[in-house]
């Protein structure tokens, strides 16, 4: 598999203005390498420098020191900013401040309109974008009418069709009801297995955590655990110093483990967790 | 309540009106309403009023909204109608003390009420018609050529598609900013005039903060998404003309023709 994000040794500090200049650093001395075709699920508190992160790996931030080569290019790069925008889209919290047209086709269409593709190639990717993330029927509709999910999944048809080999969603689902967000994670799952669209997805919901191919966990501007959500939630005890949970079902078993209960491996959903216990009980 | 409001008002409808290309409509609603100064006989109006009649009948507009539409400047009509009627001089139909009422001043109070309410149909006729987008695709079209002399025709019409999009969710906002603020005893509804443009500060103050958020927001959005000006920017939606533009002038044409003849020569 070849490396799709390569982040070393990064910095980066936002500046603000007041009376008197102040540097806040958000990220420290970060490194990682993320492969094409992972999902990946970055988590973290408030504060934690996660969105910045994100914002680093599509060029809307660029590190104060360090280097993040994206598909190769640098991201301090001025030349590059563009590819590297459309290689590796991006998807913010707000479904509403994010949607800039008065139709969903034509949002969709705004992503490849900037590109300057062809009038009919649009039309077709637009097309395409919409029936991958099953929204065909609300084409001609107004943004406002559409749900909290199905205003994400327009988002998503929007970065779509430029062609993209990454999405990124920067708590995406955080503003979204249960049912939203199984419409969007149901997208992405399918994009990322299909197309081999490459997922980097921030989120405080430990369900979705579980489901990734990796974890990253972030806190005080440093990457603190890196690993499957297998490795990363057997630390139970250090994954809850860090202000973050652990699913339900791995927190009980591994309360049972501490009574005594022989598991040697803490179980990350229900189906997991039922076979254990099965398996004890028998 | 605050959500009922649409602006645009369009209706959507399979008419040639509705088929035709927005600069077509756009450039044939400033002739017609250029037109409509340059009549001043009454078979003249006849025509016209029939010609406006028949735009609505065959684009399936209900005369229900038109007539909403007018409303708002019945008002105007009125005021202009009354200065016209006696301060015209002419021949005079009666007089008590300085006010003298003219048959000139009745004439030409008429033909401004007529005049004013088939500008106004036909001004909204266009916005009936087409969509918004629609409508500042052909803004922008129209206004190209004024790119040379470094007008931003592109900023401007991006400002108007976002204003469009952002109408039905700021109104959303006042509404819930509305609820939050009377839910804490906010008085929106006593008091006169200045008091109640007063109980609104801290409606305003929320949702403009509110707004600006949304703009950032939305910049770096439109951002991520490689938006960098007109430069090198394509359409999905390119505007062509058809046979439907060239029936639609073709019809303006010949009713312009025969009201012009009508008012020179006949008479």
């Amino acid at each position: 598999m070849s490396i799709f994000f390569d982040v070393q040794e990064v910095s980066f500090a936002y500046s603000s203005y007041g009376e008197v200049p102040v540097e806040v650093p958000a990220l420290e001395n970060v490194s990682a390498k993320i492969d094409k075709g992972d999902f990946v699920v970055i988590l973290g508190r408030n504060g934690s420098g996660k969105s910045t992160f994100s914002r680093l790996l599509n060029a809307l931030l660029v590190p104060k020191k360090g280097i993040v080569l994206v598909a190769g290019k640098d991201t301090s790069n001025e030349d590059n900013v563009w590819d590297i925008r459309s290689t590796a889209g991006m998807v913010f919290q707000n479904p509403d401040n994010q949607i800039i047209a008065t139709t969903v086709e034509e949002d969709v269409a705004f992503g490849p309109e900037n590109l300057g593709v062809e009038p009919s190639e649009i039309r077709k990717r637009v097309d395409e974008a919409l029936e991958t993330v099953g929204i065909s029927q609300f084409k001609r509709n107004a943004p406002h009418l559409l749900s909290g999910g199905q205003k994400q999944r327009v988002a998503i048809a929007g970065i779509l069709a430029m062609k993209p080999e990454c999405i990124i969603l920067d708590e995406a689902t955080s503003m979204l009801d249960p049912v939203g967000r199984r419409e969007v994670i149901k997208v992405l799952r399918k994009l990322n297995r299909e197309e081999n669209i490459t997922i980097i997805h921030i989120t405080h919901h430990m369900d979705e955590a579980a489901m990734a191919d990796r974890l990253i966990v972030i806190d005080h501007g440093e990457i603190v655990l890196d690993g499957t959500p297998q490795e990363v939630f057997s630390n139970v005890d250090k994954v809850k110093s860090l202000g973050l949970d652990v699913p339900q079902v791995t927190e009980l078993m591994y309360d049972l483990k501490k009574q005594g209960v022989s598991i040697d491996r803490l179980p990350l959903t229900v189906d997991e967790a039922f076979e254990i216990v099965k398996a004890l009980v028998r | 309540m605050i959500r009922d409001i649409t602006i645009g008002q369009y209706v959507p409808g399979d008419s040639l009106l509705h088929k035709s290309d927005p600069r077509t409509k756009i450039i044939l609603t400033f002739v017609m309403m250029i037109f409509i100064f340059l009549i001043n006989t009454y078979w003249g109006y006849l025509l016209l009023t029939l010609f406006t009649a028949l735009m609505i009948v065959t684009s399936n507009v209900p005369v229900k909204f038109i007539l909403k539409g007018l409303k708002p400047v019945i008002f105007i009509v009125v005021f202009a109608g009354v200065i016209n009627m006696f301060t015209i001089g002419g021949r005079i139909i009666f007089e008590f003390g300085f006010i003298k009422m003219t048959y000139e001043g009745v004439d030409m109070a008429v033909k401004m009420a007529i005049r004013l309410f088939l500008l106004i149909i036909t001004a909204s006729m266009l916005t009936y018609t087409t969509t918004p987008i629609a409508l500042t695709d052909g803004i922008e079209k129209l206004l190209g050529p004024l790119k040379r002399i470094r007008v931003p025709v592109h900023e401007i019409a991006m400002m108007m598609t976002i204003a469009l999009r952002f109408i039905p969710t700021l109104l959303e906002e006042t509404d819930k900013i509305i609820k939050a603020q009377s839910s804490r005893g906010a008085d929106f509804d006593s008091g006169n005039m200045v008091e109640r443009a007063k109980s609104f500060i801290p409606v305003l103050i929320p949702l403009f903060i509110s707004a600006f958020r949304r703009a950032d927001e939305l910049a770096t959005a439109m951002e991520a998404r490689c938006y960098r000006g007109s430069e090198g920017r394509t359409r999905m939606k390119q505007l062509r003309l058809t046979r439907y533009d060239f029936i639609t002038s073709a019809i303006t044409a010949v009713f312009m023709a025969w009201v012009l003849a009508m008012q020179y020569m006949v008479f």
